[in-house]
């Protein structure tokens, strides 16, 4: 006796591949919502802002007349920001993943850890604003500048990072490991001259990946009360400051007062999209680039 | 009378009446005594009790799981990478107990090198490869470096083959090459013996046999101690072979010996075949 009935599967043939078309159909549009809805949002911000970006556009500071109003001082802040966020972000992520990885005894405190960075990367911006206005602005007073918020940005990225280079530590494979101990090397001889150089591609492009969240972030610097008035360029980490997406808000804001705000923040959106645009290209290219096959 | 009492430790776990010839003039350079070894509560080394000879292809044998890799990646202390590694008894090398704590592994293992039973190339140039070892022990001079890559090189055999392309990545080499630039690499570090992982079963016959015919001529200058699971390979290159099974040493004698006459029923099986 045969268990499958040709007759029935004939039958119920045209039922499933119409089934499989519908299947393939909708896994189709959902891709299509997300690309329809950035199409959108990039032809508007381009439409309303693109006529607004020039050189005076990007070279001036902050003024309260639309059409000489710029956005070198928050271009300026960004930077600033970022040479602060960069290196404590690598120094504090990679040394915490090293530990993690290579020194850590695997049990429940390790298990703890590594719990609680897995949770704090989902904690909302917003709270890790609050505890830089705790820590740094205020507990430190530091007041709000560029070393305060650039802190406090680390600190919201670092779980990331440390996940990013985690990961990519627990790619090296043990032989490469076993070699190099085989050969009388220490650990961090090991960790120095095989770990690292081997998973440095996975490490940089989860940081930049990171460093351009850090970049695109309002929320905790608004809460650190990081100032939308009229400031002097920055000069350095410890000037006042603003950055790309806090003017974008600002002038959203504002643009109930003044019509021409709305254009200027669509012009800042594009330039910040296009800022993105290139430090994810470069994670990019960096991942194909040094990606290391075992 | 030491040749005597050297004679003796050989005896007590081969077949008594045949003592190997020439171990009289030969020094012994491991001498493991009473070993266990547990990872967690699975026994993997029980007493084992073995002596091996400078100069002289050592062979271990056996089936999958009877310690043989085990035993040898305790000989340089590589089984402490795993966490749950209780081990008892003396490990000598030259007449020092490696297992105690105030023997530095790091300076075990530069007397000690290894081959791996896969090929692991560093992803470097050939060159950065085998004068890693030198490097890590703090030789910075070019010069230098440079004789002994190219000693090492010579010395595996290899050289001819990559001297024009040093500086290509070692990626870019047969399986075979890799593991004879492997063996360079170990060789580079000076040492004293030679531990070897299984260290064909990754390549094809004839890369195979350039790896033996390298396990004799290096004979001459380190003493090796090769696991091997190949019974053919052990009968060509070794000069005492030790038949581990279950985690205990069943025979351990003159390769001739072991493969043309042994003494216990489980060695004569297994190297018939009829198991394992």
């Amino acid at each position: 006796m045969k268990y499958i009935d040709n007759n029935l599967v004939q039958k119920k043939m045209g039922s499933r591949l119409l089934r499989n078309k519908l299947a393939k159909l909708f896994f189709l549009l959902a891709t299509l919502f997300g690309l329809f809805v950035l199409v959108i949002l990039i032809y508007r911000v381009i439409r309303d802002g693109a006529a607004w970006i020039d050189f005076d556009f990007i070279n001036n500071k902050l003024s309260t007349d639309p059409e000489r109003a710029g956005i070198m001082g928050a271009i300026l802040g960004t930077l600033w920001l970022m040479l602060v966020v960069a290196p404590v972000t690598m120094i504090l992520g990679i040394g915490t993943a090293i530990y993690l990885e290579e020194y850590a005894k695997k049990g429940k405190l390790q298990a703890l850890i590594q719990t609680n960075i897995s949770n704090l990367a989902g904690v909302p911006s917003v709270v890790f604003g609050l505890l830089g206005l705790t820590v740094f602005v205020r507990g430190m007073d530091l007041g709000n500048i560029v070393l305060a918020g650039g802190l406090t940005m680390a600190l919201l990225v670092l779980p990331v990072v440390v996940v990013a280079a985690q990961e990519a530590i627990r790619a090296v494979p043990g032989f490469l490991r076993e070699a190099s101990y085989g050969m009388g090397a220490t650990k961090w001889q090991t960790i120095k001259n095989v770990v690292l150089p081997a998973s440095l591609p996975g490490i940089l492009t989860g940081t930049i990946l990171a460093l351009s969240r850090a970049i695109g972030e309002t929320a905790p610097l608004v809460v650190i009360g990081i100032p939308a008035l009229l400031i002097p360029l920055p000069d350095g980490v410890f000037d006042k400051f603003t950055i790309l997406p806090v003017q974008i808000y600002y002038w959203t804001l504002d643009s109930a007062l003044v019509a021409e705000y709305t254009n200027l923040a669509a012009a800042t959106i594009v330039i910040l999209l296009v800022v993105l645009f290139l430090m994810n290209s470069v994670a990019i290219f960096i991942r194909n680039k040094f990606q290391q096959r075992f | 009378m030491p040749a005597l009492a050297e004679n003796n430790k050989i005896q007590v776990f081969t077949s008594m009446e045949e003592a190997p010839k020439n171990v009289s003039t030969k020094k012994v350079v491991y001498d493991t005594k009473d070993l266990n070894l547990w990872y967690g509560d699975d026994h993997a080394l029980k007493n084992i009790n073995l002596s091996i000879y400078e100069n002289e292809v050592t062979a271990i044998i056996g089936p999958s799981g009877c310690g043989k890799s085990t035993y040898i990646k305790t000989l340089n202390r590589m089984v402490e990478l795993i966490p749950v590694v209780r081990i008892s008894g003396e490990i000598l090398y030259r007449e020092r107990n490696i297992l105690e704590r105030t023997y530095k592994v790091e300076d075990l293992r530069t007397k000690v090198g290894m081959v791996f039973q896969k090929p692991n190339p560093f992803p470097k140039s050939i060159y950065e490869n085998v004068a890693y070892g030198p490097k890590i022990h703090g030789i910075r001079d070019k010069k230098t470096l440079d004789e002994i890559v190219e000693k090492s090189l010579k010395g595996a055999a290899i050289w001819d083959e990559v001297k024009d392309r040093l500086n290509e990545n070692a990626y870019g080499l047969s399986g075979g090459q890799q593991q004879r630039l492997c063996i360079a690499r170990a060789l580079a570090i000076e040492p004293d013996v030679i531990l070897m992982d299984e260290p064909t079963s990754a390549l094809d016959p004839i890369s195979t046999l350039k790896v033996e015919e390298l396990v004799q001529e290096l004979k001459k200058d380190f003493s090796i101690i090769i696991v091997t699971h190949n019974m053919q390979q052990a009968a060509r290159i070794s000069d005492k072979t030790a038949f581990f099974l279950s985690g205990e040493v069943v025979e351990f004698a003159q390769t001739d010996k072991i493969f043309s006459n042994p003494s216990d029923k489980r060695t004569e099986d297994y190297i018939t075949g009829r198991f394992g």
